[in-house]
C-alpha cells in the first residue's frame, strides 16, 4: 500500500501538463467542449462505440482518450456500456455484412436525439477494404451520419476535434 | 529454413514414405512443401502428430481447375509444408481436425470460402460463414465476384446451432456481438450453473471483411498495407510477415540496415502491446491504479512512435524490399532515453503489484490453461509460454535481424492469468534488450532493396513472431507483379479455442479477465 501511494503521489496529477504550450492546444479544445456540451446536454455526454467491422486500430486510439493524458470523462464525456444510455455512437470499421444487422439494431436502441460519428478512414470512406461480399463499405451506407473523423487510425487529438466538430454542428 | 533442418525431418520423411505415404519432395530456398495424395491427409497427420509435430496453420488455394489445400506444421524450429491437390470434381479429403483440434476452425473456415469437404470433421458447422453469401456459394472461387451478391441488408445469423446444455439450473448467457466495452465484435455463448461456467462457446466471424479476396490482384504495395490492417494491433507484425513472403517469392533480400529497423518496429509494438494488455488485465478486476499507469506508459511510449516513425501505432512503416522509415541518430538518443525511462518506470510499478493481495487473490488460479491442453492445441505467444509452451520463432528459426542477437525467451508454467500476466512483462524486459541491442548494431545503408518482379506462380511464406505469437502469411503471386492468393494466419486463429477451456469452472464475473489475458484478435480471425 506503501508503494501505491508513494507512486501515486510522486507521479503527481498527469493532466496539468496540457498547461505546457506543446499541448496547450488540447486543453483550449477540451474547454471548448465541455462550454458545447453544457449548453446542450448539462454537463453530460454519453458516447456508445460500436465496432462494425475495424481493424482494432481505432479502438486502441479511442481507448487512448481516456488516460491520463486526455482523459476525456473530465469534460463529461463518457463512455458507456449500452446504445440505451447513449447520446452518441461512435462507429468504428467498415461495416461488414455480418455486423449489418447488429449495427442497425444498435442504431434503433439508441434514443433520440442522437448523434452517430464516424471514427477512422473505413468509416468514412470504406478504407482499405471498400465494399465487397463481406463489406458494405463506409458507415452512412448503412445509418445516418452526423459527423466523420477520417484517420487511419485517427489520434486522440484529431478524435476529440471530431467531437467538437458536432456540438458545433 | 532448409538449411536449418534437423535430422527428424528426412529420418521422419524416410518413415512416412515406408508407411506407405507417398511423398514428393520439393524443396525450396526457405521451407519445404511436401506433396501427398489426398487420402493420405489424415493418416499423414496421425504421424505427424506421433513424431510431435505442430500444426501451425491451413489454408487452400484454386489454380485453374484444382484445388491446393495446405497445412503447415512445425518442428524444432523447421516448417514443412504439407499440400495435396484436389480436382474441383472431387474436391474433398479427410479432416485432420480428429487428430489435431487446431485443424477444426481452420478446416471450416477453407470449406466455408472454397467449398472443399473435409470428411469426418468433428464440427462440420458453418464458421466463418453467417448470412453474407448462401451455402452453397463460396466466396474464395476465381468465379464469385469480390462485390458478391448481398442483399440490401444482410440477415442476422438467427439459426446457428449451438451447443445446447440441459438439466436443474442451468442457464445460458448469450453476450454479444456487440459488447460493453470498447472493443472488437463476437458472439459468446455460455451455459452456468449459478455463477460457475459450465461450457462457452465462441461465435466469431462478425468482423469478416473478405481480406482474402480483396487482396487478390493487389500490388506489392497495396498488400502490404492490407496486412497492416489484418489486426490494427499487430500492423508491423502482419506487414512483416506479408513482406517476408512477397521477398521470398520476388528473390530479394532486403538490407541490413532495413532488417534492423523492422526489428526496433516489432519490439516497439510488442512493448506497447503489453503495457496497454497488462494495464487492462488489472482493470478488469478493479485495480484502477495499474490500469492508469500502463495507459501512461503505453501513451509516452505510443508518442515517441510518432515522433521517431510519423505513426503512433507505426502503420505502413514495412514495405515490400524494406522499410518506409528511418532512425536518425537524435531518435535513437529518444529510443534509449524511452528504455531507461521505462525501466525505472516498471521497477517502482511492479514491487508494489507484486505484493498486492487484491491481484493475488484475483489473478493467481483463475483461469487455468494446462500444459496438455496449451500443447494439444498448439497455443502460441504469451498464453502458450504461460502454459510451459516455450517456442519463439526469434529463438528457434531466427531470421534477420534476430539471427544477430542474444536472446531469452519468457516462460512461466503456472497456466493461470497471472502467469500470462508475469510473461508479458518479462516479455517487456526482453524487448527491450533486443532493441539496444538493434540499435548497437545500426550502420548507415539503404532502407530498400529494389524490387523485382516474381514470376508468375512464385509463392512465398512468412512466419514472423509477433507480438501474439507465430504469425504465418502465404502469398501466391501472379504474373504482372499481382498477388493470386494472400493467407494470414494470426496468432489469434490459434489461441482462440483455448478460451473456451480455461474459463471452464471459472465464475461468469472472472470471464472479462480471462478474456484479456489471452486477448484474441477478432479481425485478425475472421479476416
Amino acid at each position: 500500500m506503501f508503494r501505491i501511494l508513494k507512486k501515486t503521489l510522486t507521479t503527481g496529477m498527469l493532466t496539468e501538463r496540457f498547461k505546457f504550450p506543446k499541448d496547450a492546444e488540447l486543453e483550449q479544445l477540451g474547454i471548448e467542449i465541455k462550454q458545447q456540451i453544457d449548453r446542450r446536454f448539462s454537463g453530460s455526454l454519453a458516447i456508445r462505440q460500436v465496432d462494425a467491422g475495424s481493424c482494432n486500430g481505432c479502438e486502441l486510439e479511442i481507448h487512448a482518450l481516456n488516460n491520463p493524458y486526455y482523459d476525456i470523462e473530465r469534460f463529461g464525456i463518457h463512455f458507456v456500456a449500452s446504445p440505451r444510455h447513449a447520446d452518441i455512437l461512435l462507429v468504428t470499421g467498415p461495416v461488414s455484412r455480418h455486423m449489418q444487422t447488429a449495427l442497425l439494431r444498435t442504431y434503433d436502441a439508441t434514443p433520440n436525439p442522437k448523434w452517430v460519428i464516424a471514427v477512422g478512414d473505413c468509416a468514412v470512406c470504406g478504407g482499405e477494404f471498400g465494399e465487397s461480399y463481406a463489406s458494405c463499405g463506409k458507415v452512412a451506407n448503412v445509418i445516418p451520419v452526423d459527423v466523420t473523423i477520417p484517420g487511419c487510425p485517427p489520434s486522440p487529438l484529431v478524435l476529440m476535434s471530431g467531437i467538437l466538430g458536432l456540438m458545433k454542428g | 529454413m532448409s538449411t536449418q533442418h534437423n535430422d527428424w525431418c528426412s529420418e521422419f520423411l524416410t518413415r512416412v514414405i515406408a508407411a506407405g505415404i507417398p511423398v514428393t519432395h520439393i524443396e525450396k530456398s526457405t521451407f519445404d512443401i511436401w506433396q501427398i495424395n489426398a487420402y493420405d491427409w489424415q493418416q499423414f497427420a496421425e504421424f505427424a502428430h506421433h513424431e510431435g509435430l505442430r500444426w501451425s496453420a491451413g489454408w487452400a488455394e484454386q489454380r485453374d481447375a484444382q484445388y491446393l489445400v495446405n497445412a503447415c506444421f512445425e518442428k524444432q524450429g523447421s516448417y514443412i509444408v504439407l499440400r495435396a491437390t484436389l480436382d474441383e470434381a472431387a474436391a474433398e479429403l479427410p479432416s485432420q481436425a480428429t487428430v489435431y483440434p487446431a485443424a477444426n476452425r481452420s478446416e471450416r473456415h477453407t470449406h466455408d470460402l472454397f467449398g472443399v469437404k473435409f470428411t469426418d470433421h468433428p464440427d462440420p458447422r458453418r464458421w466463418v460463414r453467417h448470412q453474407a453469401w448462401p451455402e452453397h456459394s463460396y466466396p474464395l472461387r476465381k468465379d464469385f465476384p469480390a462485390a458478391g451478391y448481398p442483399e440490401a441488408v444482410t440477415p442476422p445469423d438467427m439459426n446457428y446451432p449451438f451447443i445446447k446444455a440441459d438439466g436443474a439450473g442451468v442457464y445460458e448467457i448469450p453476450v454479444g456481438p456487440v459488447h460493453a466495452g470498447i472493443i472488437e465484435p463476437g458472439h459468446f455463448r455460455f451455459q452456468a450453473v449459478g455463477e460457475l461456467i459450465l461450457n462457452l462457446e465462441e461465435r466469431l466471424g462478425y468482423v469478416h471483411k473478405g481480406i482474402e479476396k480483396i487482396a487478390e490482384g493487389r500490388t506489392p504495395e497495396s498488400l502490404a498495407r492490407l496486412a497492416g490492417r489484418v489486426s490494427g494491433d499487430t500492423t508491423v507484425g502482419h506487414a512483416w510477415a506479408a513482406c517476408q513472403a512477397m521477398e521470398q517469392a520476388a528473390e530479394i533480400s532486403i538490407p541490413p540496415r532495413a532488417a534492423l529497423l523492422r526489428g526496433i518496429l516489432a519490439e516497439r509494438e510488442r512493448i506497447a502491446n503489453h503495457l496497454g494488455d497488462m494495464g487492462a488485465i488489472c482493470n478488469d478486476v478493479a485495480f484502477i491504479f495499474a490500469q492508469v499507469h500502463f495507459t501512461r506508459l503505453r501513451e509516452l511510449w505510443l508518442r515517441s512512435n510518432a515522433k521517431i516513425f510519423k505513426s503512433r501505432l507505426l502503420m505502413d512503416c514495412i514495405i515490400p524490399g524494406g522499410v518506409s522509415c528511418d532512425i536518425l541518430e537524435a531518435d535513437c538518443i529518444v529510443v534509449r532515453e524511452d528504455i531507461k525511462r521505462l525501466r525505472k518506470e516498471l521497477d517502482q510499478l511492479i514491487p508494489a503489484l507484486d505484493l498486492n493481495t487484491t491481484l493475488e487473490d484475483r489473478l493467481y488460479t483463475a483461469g487455468f490453461l494446462s500444459e496438455p491442453i496449451a500443447a494439444a492445441f498448439g497455443a502460441l505467444g504469451y498464453v502458450g509460454r504461460a502454459s510451459g509452451q516455450t517456442f519463439d520463432i526469434r529463438r528457434d528459426a531466427p531470421y534477420s535481424p534476430y539471427d544477430k542477437v542474444a536472446f531469452k525467451v519468457a516462460a512461466e508454467n503456472q497456466g493461470d492469468i497471472a502467469s500470462r500476466f508475469w510473461v508479458r512483462y518479462k516479455e517487456i524486459i526482453a524487448a527491450m534488450k533486443l532493441l539496444e541491442q538493434f540499435m548497437q548494431q545500426l550502420e548507415p545503408g539503404e532502407l530498400t532493396t529494389p524490387w523485382q518482379i516474381p514470376t508468375a506462380g512464385a509463392e512465398g511464406l512468412g512466419i514472423i513472431e509477433g507480438w501474439r505469437g507465430e504469425i504465418i502469411s502465404f502469398v501466391r503471386f501472379d504474373s504482372g507483379n499481382t498477388i493470386a492468393r494472400f493467407y494470414p494466419r494470426d496468432p489469434s486463429i490459434i489461441n482462440w479455442p483455448a478460451l473456451e477451456k480455461l474459463v471452464l469452472n471459472n465464475i461468469v464475473p472472472d470471464f472479462p479477465v480471462c478474456n484479456k489475458s489471452l486477448n484474441g484478435s477478432y479481425s485478425g480471425n475472421d479476416l
